[in-house]
């Protein structure tokens, strides 16, 4: 076996540009699904950091698309839900970790000559806890501040940023919406969700605070929406039928009524990210994949011609006492060599790619163990199946006009 | 028990419509330790008999036993398997694997005959000190002489000790002093109790050989015994 390996090794070394030029297809496609792959996986990871960083129990309560004279207006845009629900929801469910209602607009936040336009929400404490959000300097606003509409801003990685630079922001006065107001903290970055959006160009002041000052909305303790957590991943579909019903009690909806709200789940949402995720790079790695076969054919090619090239070495070589199934190994180890050599080629090609296309263009790449091996398990199955056709051929070679052939 | 026996040996090529008898009806048997030569101009069929004679090619008619075994109906794995431990080649242009040294072209028949590694090697330079090239083990084929080629091929139809050695033409391609040179080897090889078939169409080289068989148009014309000019 080993002398074999040798042989196959010394006759693909005389004719180095050509076996390098066969495995250039090899190279390619192994390298090409190496990096898709890793595209792929990148993107999917980068969705998981993204749900466990910003809450993966998340339920999101919107108000419902309210009828008007049976014409349906836009979802979220009726003002049906109220801080009493979300006080509701805090007291009287069992298997919420948090609650907390919203309101939110995008506003000029200044400082100096200093500006910045971001979207602020007005929420209570519990929304730093349910949003998975981490102090970097300063502290959360507290409940009673959030109740009493203190005058304090928490502020995004981005927007401390933009209107501070390197200065340190807590402590400092802005003005928002010509209300001045003091920044006591600025949150940990988080960066950029899966679709690009800046989860740290964010702002957060108390709840009163931003209903009273902030945005002046028709009803009087409308919210906008109102976030909450589940104690747990598993808790989830019962949390979200424990809001259904308790919200559905205060409104007095009989069985059949339809509800004026919405309740969303976040895990589900991503999930749906998740896959169309998947999705593309089995695509991509089925393109990917053709190139493989075009490769392997390359390979069905050269191996053809080097048979015929040979055919007296084969002849010599069955005058001596090679069987047909020698020469069937000899030149299947040969295929099954170059295949094999691209594909490891081809599997450092991918990784390299993968690591400039994360430099070059911010996606995040995942090389996984599994893709590793599984297209280092194509590429000799390639290098089989093509290779099978051109050593039987070679095998099946009459040794007189074999050894006749010049 | 004859090394070779031949009883009423056929083969026909067909080429379009007409059926060309290279052979026809050859008979003749060769005892362990002779030395033979064959003789006859191109086309006389000697070159179909020599096939025949290392187990290439299967005869159309009549019976062809080689070392009590009839080589008629095997299976071309088993008569790969005869002629690995029953003959050894020379050939007219060598026949060397140009990639690989003298050692390594020696040591190929061993390989098929599934000798373990460690084996092979002293075996194989055994061989080739046995030619006289002892001092060329790991020369390639094109930097050596056609005489040291030749002894190369000689090396490696001696490596695996089998009792025929099968030369088709080997003087062809080299000079006089050379074939010289070659043609002793074959004889002190058939001193030595190595059986030796030769094919030539040179009666200086077929002077060699204690028996010459002679061939035309497919039959054998004349079988002579005389003692070698050696």
């Amino acid at each position: 076996m080993f002398e074999l390996l040798r042989t196959a090794i010394r006759s693909l070394a005389s004719n180095k540009a050509r076996s390098l030029l066969t495995m250039l297809g090899i190279i390619i496609g192994v390298a090409a699904v190496i990096a898709m792959v890793a595209i792929g996986a990148g993107a999917s990871r980068s969705i998981q950091q993204f749900i466990s960083g910003v809450g993966a129990n998340i339920l999101i309560i919107m108000p419902g698309a309210p009828s008007v004279g049976g014409v349906r207006q836009q979802a979220g845009s009726g003002a049906t839900l109220t801080t009493e629900d979300a006080e509701a929801l805090r007291d009287e469910a069992w298997t919420l970790a948090g609650v907390a209602p919203e309101v939110f607009g995008r506003v000029q936040l200044v400082y100096g000559s200093m500006n910045w336009s971001t979207m602020v929400t007005g929420s209570t404490e519990d929304i730093f806890s349910i949003r998975e959000w981490r102090i970097d300097e300063g502290r959360f606003f507290f409940d009673e501040e959030a109740r009493s509409g203190a005058k304090v801003v928490v502020i995004g990685a981005t927007v401390a940023k933009n209107l501070f630079g390197e200065e340190s922001a807590v402590g400092k006065v802005i003005r928002v919406r010509n209300a001045p107001v003091e920044v006591i903290g600025v949150l940990a970055a988080k960066g950029q969700t899966p679709w690009g959006q800046d989860q740290d160009d964010t702002a957060f002041v108390p709840f009163a605070t931003a209903q009273r000052s902030l945005f002046r909305r028709g009803i009087a303790n409308s919210v906008q929406r109102i976030t909450v957590a589940a104690v747990d991943g598993d808790s989830i579909p019962e949390a979200e039928r424990e809001v259904s019903a308790i919200l559905r009690q205060r409104r007095r909806l009989e069985d059949g009524e339809e509800s004026d709200f919405d309740v969303r789940n976040m895990a589900e949402m991503l999930d749906a990210a998740a896959q169309s995720t998947r999705v593309m790079s089995l695509l991509l790695g089925a393109v990917a994949s053709v190139s493989l076969l075009v490769g392997g054919i390359g390979i069905m090619n050269i191996m053809l011609v080097s048979v015929t090239e040979r055919t007296r070495e084969i002849g010599i070589r069955m005058a001596i006492g090679a069987r047909g199934s020698d020469i069937r190994t000899q030149f299947l180890l040969e295929a099954l060599l170059l295949s094999v050599a691209g594909g490891i080629l081809g599997i450092g090609l991918g990784a390299s790619a993968s690591r400039v296309i994360t430099s070059l263009l911010g996606w995040p790449t995942v090389i996984s163990a599994g893709s590793v091996v599984l297209a280092f398990v194509f590429s000799a199955l390639v290098g089989v199946f093509f290779g099978f056709y051109p050593a039987w051929k070679a095998s099946l070679l009459n040794p007189i006009e074999a050894l006749r052939y010049e | 028990m004859s090394l070779i026996e031949a009883r009423g040996i056929v083969k026909v090529y067909q080429t379009g419509d007409v059926g060309l008898r290279a052979l026809d009806g050859v008979s003749f048997a060769i005892e362990r330790g002779e030395f033979v030569s064959i003789m006859g101009h191109s086309g006389s069929g000697k070159s179909t008999m020599m096939n025949i004679l290392g187990c290439l090619d299967v005869p159309d008619e009549g019976e062809y036993e080689l070392d009590g075994r009839s080589v008629g109906g095997l299976s071309g794995d088993d008569r790969a398997r005869i002629r690995n431990t029953t003959i050894g080649f020379v050939f007219q242009g060598f026949n060397l694997l140009p990639r690989a040294t003298a050692l390594e072209n020696v040591e190929l028949p061993l390989v098929y005959a599934r000798v373990p590694a460690r084996e092979r090697r002293p075996r194989a330079l055994a061989a080739l000190e046995r030619v006289g090239l002892s001092e060329r083990t790991s020369h390639r084929p094109n930097q050596l002489s056609g005489g040291q080629q030749q002894r190369v091929a000689i090396a490696r139809a001696l490596v695996g000790e089998t009792p025929l050695i099968l030369a088709d033409e080997p003087t062809g391609n080299l000079d006089t002093a050379t074939s010289t040179e070659i043609m002793e080897l074959f004889t002190s090889l058939n001193r030595a109790d190595k059986t030796i078939v030769l094919v030539t169409h040179e009666p200086d080289v077929a002077a060699y050989s204690s028996r010459t068989i002679r061939f035309q148009d497919g039959r054998v014309i004349a079988d002579e015994r005389g003692a070698s000019r050696v």
